[in-house]
C-alpha cells in the first residue's frame, strides 16, 4: 500500500459523513407517523418535507433502515406492465429515479441495461405483443423481439432448440435498469433527517391507540412503540412482509400473504452480461451488477413463512434453469444467499390509500415489484397525507377494490419479472 | 432438505407436497358478499401456529398440517376426515348448514 494512502486514511481531515444524525429520544407526538424504515417510508418521509414542508414527521423502523426488502432486493426497474393502471404508476417511478441522484447528490449507481422478458410458448408471445400494445399505448418504449433479432441483441444466451423451453422472442425494454438499492434508502433517509425528519431505528411499533365508535374502530391517535407511547396526527404502515400483523394491530385484515424470495449472487466476474434477462417459464431473472457477480433470483417459496432462511430447493431449481439459459457458468461459484418477506397480493398490484380507520393510511402488497415503485410510493404518500386526498394514479389500487371485485391483474407482467 | 411427514406416506420431502392454504369454514353459499369477500381474498397471514391443507402430489392426497410460520416447524399432520367428519352436499338448493370444521 502507498504511504500516501495510509496518510490520507489516518488522517482526521477526511471524516466520512454521518448519512442519518445520532439518535435522539421520540418526541411525545408527531403530525405524521411512518412505520416501517425501508424505501418507501424513507421516500414518503423524504417528499412530505422536500415538496410539503411538512416535517414533525417521525419514521419508526424495528431493526435498521433498508434492513427490510429495500436492501434485500435484485434492483430491477422498469415500467413495461400489463394493465394501463399498472404502467402509468411505474413509468412515473422510473421518471423521478432518472433524476434521484442529483437530488440526493449521492451515486445510486442507477444504470439502464435494456431488459428482456424470454418467451419460450406461443401463449407468451401473446402476452407479450399484448404488454408491447398496452406500452407502446402508454408511450412506454416497449417491443417484441423474435428470436433471430433476440440473438444479435443478447448473444451470451443459449439458443439451442436442445432444450426443455427453447427461447422463441422476448419482450424488450430498452429503459430496464438496476441500481444500488442501500443508496437509495440512506439518500431518502439523508434527505429526510436533514430537513428534520426524526428516524428512530431499533423503534418497534406494538399497537396503535384507536377510538371506537358503536364498539368499531374509528379512527388512529396514537402509536404504541417498545420505547413508549407517542401520539400521532396521521398514520401509514409501510412494512412490506409484515403488513398483515402491522395491520392487525389496526384492526383489519388484508388480502395478501407473506411469502419468501430468495436470491443469491455469483462470485464477481468480468463484465459479460449486459442486459438483464427474465423467464417466466424457467422462473428466472439474472443480471450482472457492476461488482461483475451475476444477481440471481426466482419466483416466491411455495409456501408462506415469516422468515429469511435460505432453501437448497430454491437454489437446485433456480440453477437447473440457469444452466439451460447459461450453460457455461456451471463452474462459477454462488458467493452468497439471502430472502425477503414478500407480501403477495392476488392480483399482484399494491394496495395503496385509505383504510377502515381513520386518519391510518396504508403502503403493501409490494410483493416482488415495489422496489422499482418506491420514488412513485414516496412523492404520492406525502401528497396524499398533506393534502388528505388520494392522488389519481394510485386510487386503482385501493384496498377497497377487493370489496367492489375490481381486482387489477397484473400477474402477467409482474410474476418473475420484477 | 425439509420433511413432511405424510399422514399416508411418511416422512418425504417437502417438495413432493403442495401447499393449499389455510383450514377455513366454508361460509353457507347463500351468503353476503362481504362474508364471501372475507373468504375469497382475505387473509389471517398469521404469524404463528396455523392449520393448513397440504397435498402430497404423487399420491393424489389431501391432508391438514399444523405449522409455526415463525419458524417452518410442523407440529402435527393429520388425515381430513379427522376435522371433517360429515359429508358435505354441495348440490344442496335450500339453505344448507354451513360445514362447520369440528375440532
Ligand atoms: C429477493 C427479492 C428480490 C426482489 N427483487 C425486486 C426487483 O428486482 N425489483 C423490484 O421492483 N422489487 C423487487 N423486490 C421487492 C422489493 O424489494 C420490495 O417490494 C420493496 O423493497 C418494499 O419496500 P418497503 O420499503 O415497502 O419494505 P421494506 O424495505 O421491507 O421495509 C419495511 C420495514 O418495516 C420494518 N418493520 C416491520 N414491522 C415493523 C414494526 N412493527 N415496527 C417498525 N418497523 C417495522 C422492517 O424492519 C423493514 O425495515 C424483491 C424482493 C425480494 C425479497
Amino acid at each position: 500500500m502507498s504511504f500516501t494512502l495510509l496518510k490520507y486514511g489516518l488522517s482526521k481531515g477526511h471524516p466520512v459523513p454521518r448519512a442519518l444524525p445520532a439518535e435522539t429520544d421520540l418526541k411525545d407526538s408527531y403530525d405524521i407517523v411512518i412505520v416501517g424504515g425501508g424505501g418507501h417510508g424513507l421516500a414518503t418521509a423524504y417528499y412530505l418535507a422536500a415538496d410539503h414542508g411538512i416535517t414533525n414527521v417521525a419514521v419508526l423502523e424495528k431493526g435498521y433502515v433498508g434492513g427490510g426488502n429495500t436492501g434485500r432486493n435484485t434492483t430491477i426497474i422498469r415500467s413495461n406492465y400489463l394493465t394501463p393502471e399498472g404502467v402509468k404508476f411505474y413509468d412515473e417511478s422510473v421518471t423521478l429515479y432518472k433524476d434521484l441522484a442529483n437530488d440526493f447528490d449521492m451515486n445510486l449507481m442507477y444504470s439502464e441495461r435494456g431488459h428482456f422478458t424470454l418467451a419460450h410458448t406461443d401463449s407468451a408471445i401473446r402476452t407479450m405483443r399484448w404488454r408491447a400494445e398496452v406500452n407502446k399505448h402508454m408511450g412506454i418504449e416497449s417491443e417484441l423481439v423474435l428470436r433471430d433479432e433476440l440473438q444479435k441483441m443478447v448473444p451470451e444466451l443459449n439458443y439451442s432448440e436442445d432444450v426443455r423451453y427453447p427461447i422463441m422472442g422476448a419482450l424488450f425494454h430498452a429503459p430496464g435498469a438496476i441500481a444500488r438499492h442501500d443508496a437509495v434508502a440512506w439518500g431518502y433517509g439523508a434527505g429526510a433527517a436533514k430537513r428534520g425528519v426524526h428516524i428512530h431505528q431499533n423503534t418497534e411499533v406494538t399497537g396503535f391507540e384507536i377510538t371506537k365508535a358503536n364498539g368499531s374502530p374509528q379512527r388512529v391517535t396514537g402509536v404504541h412503540t417498545n420505547r413508549g407511547t407517542i401520539k400521532a396526527g396521521k398514520v401509514i404502515q409501510c412494512v412490506a412482509g409484515m403488513s398483515g400483523v402491522v395491520s392487525d394491530m389496526a384492526g383489519f385484515k388484508l388480502p395478501l400473504k407473506t411469502i419468501p424470495l430468495q436470491a443469491c449472487v455469483s462470485q464477481p466476474l468480468k463484465p459479460f452480461l449486459d442486459a438483464i434477462v427474465v423467464s417466466g417459464s424457467l422462473h428466472v431473472y439474472v443480471s450482472q451488477s457492476s461488482r461483475g457477480e451475476l444477481v440471481m433470483g426466482g419466483s416466491t417459496d411455495p409456501y408462506g413463512v415469516y422468515m429469511t432462511r435460505s432453501t437448497l430447493d430454491f437454489k437446485e431449481g433456480l440453477m437447473m434453469h440457469m444452466m439451460e439459459l447459461l450453460p457455461y457458468i456451471g463452474e462459477v461459484k454462488l458467493l452468497r444467499q439471502w430472502a425477503g418477506m414478500t407480501d403477495m397480493t392476488p392480483d399482484f398490484a399494491p394496495i395503496m390509500g385509505e383504510t377502515p380507520v381513520d386518519d391510518y393510511y396504508i403502503d403493501a402488497g409490494w410483493g416482488t415489484w415495489g422496489f422499482k415503485a418506491t420514488p412513485v410510493c414516496g412523492k404520492r404518500n406525502a401528497e396524499m397525507l398533506a393534502t388528505g386526498k388520494v392522488p389519481e394514479t394510485i386510487q386503482p389500487f385501493a384496498l377497497q377494490r377487493f370489496h367492489d371485485f375490481k381486482l387489477v391483474g397484473e400477474k402477467g407482467a409482474a410474476s418473475v419479472g420484477h | 432438505m425439509k420433511i413432511m411427514p405424510c399422514p399416508l406416506n411418511g416422512p418425504r420431502n417437502i417438495s413432493e407436497f403442495a401447499y393449499g392454504g389455510e383450514v377455513l369454514d366454508l361460509p353457507a353459499p347463500d351468503c353476503d358478499n362481504e362474508t364471501w369477500i372475507d373468504f375469497v381474498y382475505l387473509e389471517n397471514n398469521t404469524a404463528g401456529v396455523v392449520r393448513e391443507w397440504w397435498y402430497h402430489t404423487p399420491t393424489a392426497y389431501w391432508f391438514i398440517a399444523e405449522r409455526d410460520t415463525r419458524t417452518d416447524e410442523i407440529l402435527k399432520t393429520y388425515p381430513a376426515n379427522e376435522v371433517f367428519k360429515d359429508r358435505v352436499d354441495f348440490a344442496a338448493s335450500e339453505a344448507p348448514a354451513a360445514p362447520a370444521a369440528k375440532e
